[in-house]
């Protein structure tokens, strides 16, 4: 059993560490890792393909085990906490259920949950207007964009209202243009419902425009480099904010935290 | 609406193959009659012209093949021609047949939907029943059909579910290894999206493996329904020839009645194709139910 660090913090995590076993012998996938995400911040994970931030982020859902060190969500075990239901989780892919309408992909957790017709009804009209999808209830997954596709699994992981939202590389998928408008919307969001986020990412303006803190993580084994605290203002952020001199000091120190915990001999 | 590419693209093309077929058809009859028509001349003493030959090797009365109009007048005599409830009418055979086919199938795809589930749910029984659900299969079942019949008979057990016993044998394999299929194709990130959600192992069966798997399903009760109705008639031919188109192929080789073998296969033949068209139907309307994107024909 692993232990679970006391503490006010929505995540806390002491000397996790993480090995897979796999075929060609064990995989030290994450490293000694500490951190804390204090309740209302924005962290970011952000590093090379490998450096295990993904992992991080399944080990605090509960969706990967880790093998070493301690860590806490909501005061509890990352198990306890996924069976109490105390995060959204936000995948790659829209992953929709194709079969479903977008109200009823929405619903698919409310049903797990044993939400009255009623109650599902009234969260998912309020979340589908949370992420501009009103009038799209009775549209199936294939009849919307890419973008729109993952801003309905974003209202599917709000409908749980969790005050926790992990987000893995969520507009990975995306052309610019519409991860820019993501960015913006997913930034009202977070000042207008107050949650917690902590969201996967590869891209540096991504990570420094959303977050109040950035996790630069480094590979092999997947460890933390550095950990960015961000002085620009809390709350919604102009997309301009991205061309100002504050930004682009933050973004180079990432920049520059990448290029050192990276090994360039592969 | 009919547009004029669906002529081309799907009429033609079928119309030909089909004449084709019929013309080679009407020589193949003429080369293997041939014989037949040069010793019946010879024992009535008749000397027959070229011209006569031809035409009367391809109206033999049990022809070693029969030409296509003569299994056409048969099959028309014996399905429109005679009362429903006449033991000659293919009609009354063929409902004999279907009946045992579709109760069979129906067995079928049950037993094959509760094992697949089993074997999806249990490692014990992915293990242990999967290796005897592919030897069951590669046993001939004309071997295993009259044992059964037999065995069957002998405590009791006789008429309609011996026959669909046989089809549900047949039937319930493809839809065993489809299921298993389509009852694990979602991807890992559709089950880690119930994982977050705390979902029980029958949320998730229902919510997430059933719709699924229907795709697949389907796919296995077309090939299901197909060798079902083989199962029916391979099961009707150690009952003695009493009922079903198995009977009526039956009695057609006993006696030597090549022109009612061939009516009872195209009989077969249409029944099959008919039931595959049933299946092909309700899965475009279910899939269509599930919100389907429509198929896209290329043109």
């Amino acid at each position: 059993m692993l232990g679970v660090p006391a503490s006010m913090n929505v995540i806390d995590i002491e000397a996790l560490s993480l090995t897979f076993e796999t075929g060609d012998g064990p995989v030290q996938a994450l490293s000694n890792i500490d951190l804390t995400i204090a309740k209302g911040d924005f962290v970011s994970f952000i590093g090379p393909s490998g450096c295990g931030k993904t992992t991080l982020l399944r080990v605090i859902a509960d969706l990967e085990r880790p093998t070493g060190g301690a860590i806490s969500v909501n005061g509890t075990t990352p198990e306890l906490a996924r069976l109490d239901r105390a995060y959204g989780y936000v995948f790659q892919a829209p992953a929709l259920y194709p079969w479903r309408t977008i109200a009823r992909n929405v619903a698919l957790p409310l049903e797990i949950m044993g939400l009255t017709r009623a109650q599902q009804q009234e969260r998912i009209e309020r979340n589908l207007a949370l992420v501009n999808l009103t009038g799209f209830e009775k549209k199936y997954p294939w009849q919307l964009s890419g973008g729109m596709q993952q801003r309905a699994s974003i209202a599917r992981a709000l409908a749980v209202e969790p005050d926790l939202l992990l987000m893995d590389e969520p507009f990975g998928a995306l052309d610019e243009i519409v991860r820019d408008h993501l960015n913006e919307q997913l930034l009202q969001l977070w000042a207008k419902t107050r949650k917690t986020v902590v969201f996967v990412t590869h891209s540096i303006p991504e990570a420094v425009y959303l977050s109040t803190r950035i996790v630069v993580m480094s590979p092999r084994p997947g460890r933390i480099h550095d950990i960015v605290e961000s002085d620009l203002p809390r709350g919604p952020r102009p997309l301009d904010i991205r061309e100002t001199p504050e930004f682009l000091k933050l973004a180079q120190r990432v920049r520059d935290g990448l290029r050192a915990g990276h090994s360039y001999d592969d | 609406m009919i547009k004029p590419s669906f002529f081309r693209h799907s009429v033609v093309p079928v119309l030909t193959v089909i004449a084709v077929i019929i013309a080679l058809w009407y020589v193949a009859a003429l080369f293997m009659n041939h014989s037949m028509v040069v010793a019946e001349a010879q024992l009535k003493g008749l000397a027959f012209t070229p011209s006569a030959t031809w035409y009367r090797s391809w109206a033999l009365d049990k022809p070693l093949l029969p030409a296509p109009h003569q299994v056409i007048a048969e099959l028309w005599k014996s399905t429109a021609g005679l009362s429903i409830a006449s033991k000659r009418s293919l009609v009354y055979h063929g409902w004999v047949t279907l009946s045992a086919t579709l109760l069979g199938f129906l067995l079928g795809t049950l037993l094959g939907i509760l094992l697949a589930i089993g074997i999806v749910h249990q490692k014990v029984m992915d293990k242990s029943l999967m290796p005897w659900i592919i030897a069951s299969q590669t046993v001939p079942i004309l071997a295993v059909a009259p044992m059964l019949i037999v065995v069957l008979n002998a405590v009791g057990i006789s008429g309609l579910l011996p026959k669909a016993l046989i089809s549900t044998y047949l039937s319930f394999f493809p839809v065993v290894v489809g299921m298993v299929k389509g009852l694990r194709s979602p991807e890992a990130i559709h089950l880690d999206l119930m994982r977050t959600y705390n979902a029980d192992e029958l949320q998730v069966f229902t919510k997430l493996r059933w719709p699924a798997s229907v795709p697949f399903l389907f796919a296995s009760l077309k090939v299901g329904i197909a060798i079902s109705l083989i199962g029916a008639i391979v099961g009707e031919l150690p009952t003695g020839a009493v009922a079903g188109l198995g009977a009526r192929l039956l009695s057609g080789s006993y006696y030597g009645q090549t022109i009612q073998i061939w009516a009872a296969l195209f009989a077969a033949a249409f029944l099959a194709g008919m039931l595959v068209l049933v299946v092909g139907w309700s899965e475009r309307l279910v899939m269509r139910l599930m919100g389907a994107r429509p198929e896209r024909r290329a043109a």
